[in-house]
């Protein structure tokens, strides 16, 4: 049965109805996982290691034992089931055995009374390291000569996808080799969760995590106890970005509470913050592009190495992100792509919003800048001139089988009035260096870029993906009141309140409430791969059309006929005092692997894209920027909530705008030197600029309503975008992201 | 130590707190107030702001024993019942509010930068919320927010 979109629904879909827990959070009452509190409860800490890579000969827990106020001081010995966790593949010990692989990988737990006491006897906890010497370099790591950190090798993943010619030739060639540094989610709110245990033996968990049945299955796993003896509910997250796909406090809280008996509260600060959860994966990446004279691209060659650190987390489905979308949203009859995911001794590296197109991104816009370049074009017509559309082939062979409007976002763009040049009275904040006083105007130069990205929407790959979605609708005070419940996690982007849009919109009725997300209703997927909404929302559509379908049927023997559509005041005359509950399984279309030798396949569900327009300003001397403004236009098929939609874009705009100017987690030597907010810069409201929007909605038929998923594409084509406005503004060829002072000034020079 | 403490105008106390505690942690472990926010817990992040005796600090930087005597507000304090004060308000009319972790320091902020500047220009705003890190925004809707605390 097809049901009617009531486009004018209030509240319904298209529209953009008050969070349901803005209330909550604006009046600091709404319970994030670090509010948490039980009677009686312990705290627990977490012992890691300050070595990327040793030996672990012994640990003496002695004396962090004899620490008053210390209730359990556990290492491996005594977690019960498998000692193993992992995303795709379980190769990360819950508590270290017998070596390390990273600066910051769990050794021992401690829960005590009081957090201090905790962290106190974690520092009396004795552990003899035999230091060796860490793999570092990506690259080299998955050569022949490194010496193998896993078994099986330090290739975690090798993508080659081959289409058309190999040996093409082009008029015009140029090439380049760019880097990307370690980008961190950075997310506010820090990892953290309460266990409570159980009288059947079994734990209760309470934790912000992006995908609880996913955590519940490794839990199990680690713990050795059944499904239901390991319950999880979705405390409220302070954002997540990808850095929450992982295991961070879950099974160790888990550990400590089924161990004292107690319920046990684990919060990581934020240097702990820092080691405890993947990070994006620093990438090299070798590019050539040939082209006709006129710009028209013969060819692309890339190789891609992406960092992916100690343990494999989503390694494998980066790394066919970053060689599918490697070439970006262009035609090219003639590519090959290569690309490796790597295992070194650096901090594991996995899920961050645009997750493998970010890095190939940044590689393939600047080709298309140094191709203009190298041709005396126009940066956007070149782009225009490549640009893929409906219909275009992939690299892998798929055809993009809906709206792919590369053109009209870069000519949107594009035609927006500039932002007028600084002049008036001086305002020290517009300058770059800000109230640092370090230019009135002298040396500063103004540059103008463009991007264009795509990104891949929902799990790829033969993937079976899909939600559940469960609905109770009942008579409550004379009238109809439905109760929507997901496993799906609400991270900050709003899918509670999209959740409560489609009911409204599918059942006509106003008091939707959502219930707590946990796990016992079925699987609801990970918030990531910006799916939730098409996914978790195509599973409530789904299970409205399911109540829709009872709801006729009884009205049929209610009132004597059939009916094509229900009021609200029909709908309390069918129900009565019943309940109708449904629980309905969705899925997308399926997805198929990657042919092993060649890459081809129909890989991915759908296709984003967004483009971007960087105003920067550039003090030359200093080598200081100063982002003016951040234009965007992308497609997002349908704006299920036009508000939501704005926040989301304006937000991953500004984390590529951070990854361009100032996000970087340094690591030398395997070791992380910048774990807090005073060294790990994330941009200020006086780092970013005003960001002007422009929403296309061009329907996909294969999705509910037609949406697309929103969250991911503009963080691609940011980062590019103000890169490129950099280099217009100073001439330099800038092949390193984030762009720090000495690459603009005389300091150091830069790598071209 | 024993702490004595004014919070949203009520006398507290709190016993058996350890010397190197911080006021925001007694607020959130102790007095049961967890809006506060503990995103960085250094000083740089602002999530944790509160009124110290009328003057916006990070409650995070503060030692709970500095705080004895004194009169302290929270974002829990903002509101009259249900009525939300019109910063509170304009949040959430604005869509600034998503993963919602910054908001409490945000909106503390605000509420002091309205109290000494109502009619605040873009500028002025931006420096009073500089000391406010945001990751889910990019703060354009927080901007709008303040822009509409200021009419009301």
């Amino acid at each position: 049965m097809t049901s009617p979109t009531r486009e004018t629904t209030k509240g319904g879909v298209g529209d953009s109805p008050l969070r349901p827990d803005g209330t909550l959070k604006v009046r600091g009452e709404f319970a994030y996982s670090s509010d948490l509190w039980h009677e009686d409860m312990l705290w627990g800490a977490t012992l890691r290691s300050p070595h990327p890579y040793a030996r672990i000969r012994s640990v003496d827990i002695g004396e962090a034992l004899k620490v008053p106020g210390v209730y359990a001081v556990l290492t491996h010995n005594d977690v019960p089931g498998t000692n193993l966790y992992g995303l795709e593949h379980p190769d990360q010990p819950v508590l270290a055995v017998d070596v390390v692989r990273y600066h910051g990988e769990s050794i021992a737990l401690v829960a005590a009374d009081h957090p201090e006491t905790a962290r106190r006897a974690i520092k009396k906890i004795k552990v003899d390291y035999e230091v060796l010497t860490p793999i570092t370099d990506a690259e080299a790591a998955v050569g022949p000569d490194a010496p193998a950190l896993h078994n099986g090798g330090n290739v975690v993943r090798k993508v080659h996808i081959e289409r058309g010619d190999q040996h093409a030739t082009a008029d015009v060639v140029v090439s380049g080799v760019y880097e990307v540094g370690m980008q961190d989610q950075a997310f506010l709110g820090p990892e953290s969760g309460l266990a409570i245990p159980a009288e059947d033996g079994g734990v209760d968990l309470y934790v912000a995590t992006q995908w609880l049945h996913v955590d519940q299955k490794q839990i199990c796993f680690a713990l050795d106890l059944p499904t239901d003896k390991v319950r999880l509910t979705l405390a409220g997250v302070g954002g997540a970005f990808g850095g929450r796909e992982d295991l961070s406090i879950q099974v160790h809280a888990c550990l400590l509470a089924l161990h004292t008996g107690k319920p046990v509260k684990m919060v990581y600060n934020r240097e702990e913050s820092f080691y405890g959860h993947v990070h994006r994966h620093p990438a090299k990446l070798y590019y050539e592009h040939g082209a006709d004279r006129d710009g028209t691209l013969r060819y692309v060659r890339c190789r891609i190495y992406l960092d992916g650190g100690a343990y494999a987390s989503s390694t494998p489905a980066v790394v066919a992100n970053a060689a599918t979308l490697g070439i970006g949203p262009y035609n090219v009859d003639n590519v090959t792509v290569d690309c490796w995911g790597a295992y070194t001794n650096n901090p594991p590296c996995g899920a961050m919003r645009g997750f493998g197109a970010v890095q190939a991104g940044f590689a393939y816009e600047s080709q298309m800048d140094k191709l203009a370049a190298a041709l005396g074009i126009d940066p956007v017509d070149v782009r225009v001139r490549n640009a893929m559309s409906e219909g275009s082939v992939m690299p892998t062979g798929q055809v993009v089988d809906s709206a792919a409007p590369v053109e009209e976002l870069l000519r949107l763009v594009k035609e927006r009035p500039l932002p007028p040049a600084t002049d008036g009275p001086l305002d020290l904040t517009a300058m770059p260096g800000g109230v640092s006083n370090t230019t009135h105007g002298e040396g500063v130069v103004r540059g103008v870029g463009y991007a264009v990205g795509i990104k891949n929407i929902c799990f790829s790959e033969g993937f079976d993906d899909y939600s559940t979605a469960r609905l109770r609708l009942q008579v409550i005070n004379g009238e109809p009141a439905a109760v929507i419940h997901t496993a799906a996690a609400e991270v900050g982007q709003g899918l509670v309140t999209i959740q409560q849009q489609i009911v409204r919109t599918e059942l006509g009725i106003d008091q939707v409430t959502v219930h707590p997300a946990d796990t016992t209703v079925g699987n609801g997927g990970s918030t990531s791969a910006s799916r939730q909404t098409y996914v978790t929302g195509g599973a409530v559509k789904a299970v409205c059309e399911a109540v829709r379908e009872k709801l006729l049927k009884l009205a049929v023997a209610r009132f004597g006929e059939p009916r094509s559509e229900l009021s609200a005041p029909d709908v309390v005359a069918v129900l009565g005092d019943d309940v109708i509950e449904e629980t309905v399984e969705w899925r997308h279309r399926p997805t198929t692997a990657l042919d092993p030798d060649t890459g081809q396949g129909f890989a991915h569900v759908q296709y984003g894209f967004a483009a971007h327009r960087a105003v920067v300003d550039v003090d030359v001397d200093l080598g200081l920027v100063k982002v003016v403004e951040l234009a965007c236009a992308q497609d997002v098929g349908k704006a299920m909530n036009p508000q939501a939609v704005l926040g989301q874009i304006h937000g991953g705009s500004t984390q590529g705008l951070g990854l361009a100017v100032m996000e970087e987690i340094q690591v030398s030597g395997g070791k992380v030197r910048n774990p807090s907010f005073t060294d790990y810069l994330i941009p200020t409201v006086l780092d970013t600029p005003p960001m002007p929007v422009d929403v296309l909605e061009l329907a996909d038929p294969h999705a509910p309503y037609g949406l697309r998923g929103v969250g991911e594409p503009p963080t691609i084509s940011s980062t590019p975008a103000v890169v490129a406005a950099i280099r217009a503004a100073t001439g330099l060829a800038l092949t390193r992201v984030p762009v720090r002072p000495e690459h603009l000034t005389d300091t150091q020079s830069p790598s071209a | 130590m024993r702490l004595n403490v004014t919070v949203n105008g009520e006398a507290r106390q709190a016993d058996d707190v350890w010397e190197g505690e911080s006021l925001l942690y007694v607020l959130r472990e102790r007095l049961g107030l967890p809006g506060s926010k503990n995103a960085c817990e250094q000083g740089e992040c602002g999530s944790c702001t509160v009124y110290l005796d009328g003057t916006p600090v990070c409650s995070c930087l503060v030692a709970a024993g500095q705080a004895e005597g004194c009169e302290v507000r929270t974002v829990e304090g903002l509101a009259e019942g249900d009525q939300l004060d019109r910063v509170q308000q304009s949040f959430v009319d604005a869509g600034a509010v998503q993963c919602g972790f910054c908001t409490p320091g945000l909106v503390v902020a605000a509420h002091d930068l309205l109290k000494r500047v109502p009619n605040p220009s873009d500028p002025e705003i931006r420096e009073a919320l500089a000391g406010n890190l945001c990751r889910c925004t990019g703060y354009e809707k927080i901007l709008d927010a303040v822009r509409l605390a200021a009419t009301r």
